[in-house]
């Protein structure tokens, strides 16, 4: 063993390194929050924290008033459908509305509990929630506290800038749980390594959300509703073209960022997740798949709602909410993307007997707007109006649930009087996929996806339909025709070689 | 006998650099359609696309080549001797009757062989260009003012001329083993010199 003595000055030098992020911190920014005045006192509640930061940052609330993220309500100027999440239904949870008391733990408001809330008030927004970089804040400690209050006022003192934690405390867990929502979003992407996305690297460029996701306003930009396929126009520059979404790769990389030009003329077609996300959940989870409701009910012996679960620990079934599958390293589906998705909303009606898709993804090979575009497809079965052929809402929380009675009727009947929507009183199950656009866990370039990913007969595009790809199409009648002349023609010259081999021999015997 | 020069040193050049071209864009290039797997598509492309440029280049040389010495003449298609040369292969070439053709320096191809050089170098060899330069320049096209064009038809043709290349070829490679002894055609491809029948005094 060996000792390495240290001098005096290799000391100072490591505390000096060691020191530096927080040193640089503090000089990154012109303002101390731990010296203001305003936030030097015992908070007792949320509002009371934002009441202080009102005093300086006036403008802060009215501006996040504006916000998806505080509305949950959104209307696509294309389609002209409302949606946002108190509007939407999904195959995850199904429906945030009937059970908003639950669902707005994800809401950057405090207190939404039912339709009494108001959306007017300033101190009701929830700074903390986004704002938190002392890791302690839980939405859901403040409003149960146990033994240990949350310590606001150390929260308050030391609020920054957004992170990948923040954004991620909702974002990496949609759908009520960790990973089970979006396939290319879950906690490893907390402190990803390279491998797993190469710009949120922890330990390299260390992306935060907010080096792409922009907010001018607290609009944060990027977003389902309302997506983009592809940056038009290629780079923009931050301040100069603020009307443009830096929530693209374009808007960094351009339009032919790759050193090979043929690959940069894919990007006419292909979106650069197609090649560059070769699998979504690739870090530590896998993410859900396949969620029956229609099995769910089931109790044991006892009468109680059970749990099953596989091998590596993930509930397979809950008899709250029927079968699971989980899958990690998935390899997308991909689509034609224009980057308007259609809802199936309440009140649009389908034909229970085929799958239904939950939000259809618009776009197609002869749109220039169109790119293919991978995407997870979240699969399952939901309860719908068997009657009225429209999907449901469900009050699944709250003790009329459906989680504490295990009654649909009930769960389905109150669901929909609180969204407002009639309901037949029969309820069926339907099949139904919907789409996520993968987006992240971008890998490095070394493992995009090479030419015979695609250019293959059975690859990954497969089902893609609109284009000739080289090595996956061809035309069947002129491939055999051509095979056949081949043949043909080795077969004349054999025969006329052959031929040619026999008289020479019997002329030769002649003489 | 008697031994004539017909051959060139650069038309011997170019015949073997643009046999290698050819058999190394044929191996490809079905690779690239999904025939087979052999070097990996991503390599597949890079041979067939650089072997292209190279016969590209190639090929303004031997235009060149070919103008500045006269030799295109070569080409001119004649009936001359035609069905001669059609029954000589049907019947003679076994019986060994003696070719109705007769190579010099200013007349090297028998009729057959202008008519099938002529249709190599007119239809099958600038079909394949001019659909393969296309199908470079796919994104190109909008700009060209060929945006109605769609790449399934080029690469149809592409496709159809390319088996009609390999056609050619094989029947090429046939041929050339069916001189005046089995291997007479292709000394003279290497060394440019043919070994005639000398000319019977009239």
């Amino acid at each position: 063993m060996t000792i390495v003595k240290q001098s005096f000055w290799t000391t100072i030098a490591i505390a000096v390194v060691v020191a530096a992020p927080s040193l640089a911190m503090a000089i990154g920014s012109t303002a101390d929050h731990g010296k203001f005045e305003a936030l030097d006192q015992q908070f007792a509640s949320g509002p009371e924290v934002t009441r202080a930061c009102l005093t300086c940052h006036t403008e802060a609330a009215k501006q996040i008033h504006g916000t998806k993220h505080w509305t949950w309500d959104f209307v696509n100027p294309k389609t002209g459908q409302r949606l946002g999440k108190k509007n939407v239904i999904n195959n995850f949870c199904v429906s945030a509305t009937p059970n908003i008391a639950e669902c707005s733990s994800c809401h950057v408001g405090y207190g939404w509990k039912d339709d009494t809330f108001d959306f007017s008030s300033e101190e009701n927004v929830d700074c903390l929630v986004c704002h938190d970089t002392t890791g302690t804040y839980s939405k859901k400690a403040l409003r149960t506290p146990g033994k240990r209050k949350p310590n606001l006022k150390k929260m308050a003192q030391s609020v920054g800038p957004t992170s990948r934690a923040t954004c991620g405390a909702c974002h990496l867990s949609g759908g009520g749980g960790d990973a089970v929502k979006h396939g290319d979003l879950d906690p490893s992407v907390e402190h990803p390594d390279v491998f797993l996305d190469v710009h949120m690297d922890a330990d390299g460029l260390d992306f935060t959300c907010s080096d792409c996701h922009g907010a001018k306003s607290h609009k944060v930009e990027g977003g389902r509703y309302d997506a983009k396929p592809h940056g038009n126009g290629g780079m923009t520059k931050h301040g100069k073209d603020e009307e443009h979404s830096h929530a693209t790769c374009q808007s960094c990389h351009g339009d032919a960022p790759m050193k090979d030009e043929k690959l940069n003329e894919h990007t006419d077609k292909i979106a650069c997740q197609t090649c560059h996300i070769p699998e979504y959940s690739r870090g530590d989870y896998p993410t859900k798949t396949w969620w029956d409701w229609s099995t769910a009910g089931t109790l044991d012996v006892d009468g109680k709602p059970f749990v099953a679960k596989d091998d590596w620990g993930w509930e397979v079934y809950n008899s709250k909410k029927g079968d699971f599958r989980w899958q990690r390293n998935v390899v997308p589906d991909y689509v034609w993307f224009n980057g308007t998705i259609r809802y199936t909303l309440l009140g649009d009606t389908f034909d229970p007997a085929k799958v239904l898709s939950v939000n259809a993804l618009d776009g197609g090979p002869d749109d220039p707007d169109s790119r293919i575009y991978p995407v997870k497809v979240m699969r399952g079965k939901q309860p719908y109006d068997a009657v009225n052929k429209t999907l449901t809402a469900v009050q699944t929380t709250g003790k009329d649930g459906y989680w504490t009675t295990f009654d649909w009727d009930t769960a389905i009947d109150r669901g929909m009087t609180s969204v407002g929507a009639p309901y037949s009183g029969r309820y069926g199950f339907v099949e139904t996929e919907m789409k996520w656009l993968i987006t992240h866990m971008v890998a490095p370039a070394d493992e995009a996806l090479g030419c015979p990913s695609c250019h293959a007969k059975d690859g990954r595009l497969a089902a893609i339909e609109g284009v000739y790809i080289p090595g996956r199409d061809s035309n069947r009648l002129l491939d055999l025709a051509g095979y056949v002349l081949v043949l043909l023609t080795l077969a004349g010259v054999a025969l006329h070689g052959a031929l040619r081999v026999v008289f020479a021999l019997r002329r030769r015997s002649r003489t | 006998m008697q031994r004539i020069y017909i051959f060139k040193r650069f038309e011997r050049f170019w015949h073997w650099s643009q046999a290698l071209l050819i058999a190394l864009m044929a191996l490809t290039g079905f690779e690239i359609h999904g025939t087979y797997k052999l070097l990996g598509f991503e390599d597949a492309i890079t041979v067939h696309t650089t072997s292209a440029w190279v016969l590209i280049g190639l090929w303004v040389f031997a235009i060149f080549w070919h103008l500045t010495t006269g030799e295109w003449r070569q080409y001119i298609p004649t009936t001359e001797k035609l069905l001669a040369m059609v029954r000589y292969y049907v019947t003679g070439i076994f019986t060994n009757a003696p070719h109705p053709f007769r190579v010099t320096g200013l007349s090297k191809h028998n009729p057959l062989q202008r008519l099938a050089y002529l249709v190599f170098k007119l239809v099958i060899a600038p079909t394949l260009w001019i659909t393969g330069l296309l199908y470079l320049y796919y994104n190109a096209w909008e700009a060209w003012g060929l945006g109605d064009l769609d790449l399934e038809t080029v690469a149809l043709i592409h496709t159809a001329a390319a088996i009609l290349m390999v056609v050619f070829f094989v029947g090429h490679v046939y041929m050339a083993f069916s001189g005046q002894t089995p291997l007479a055609h292709l000394k003279a491809m290497i060394t440019g010199w043919e070994e005639v029948e000398e000319e019977k005094e009239a």
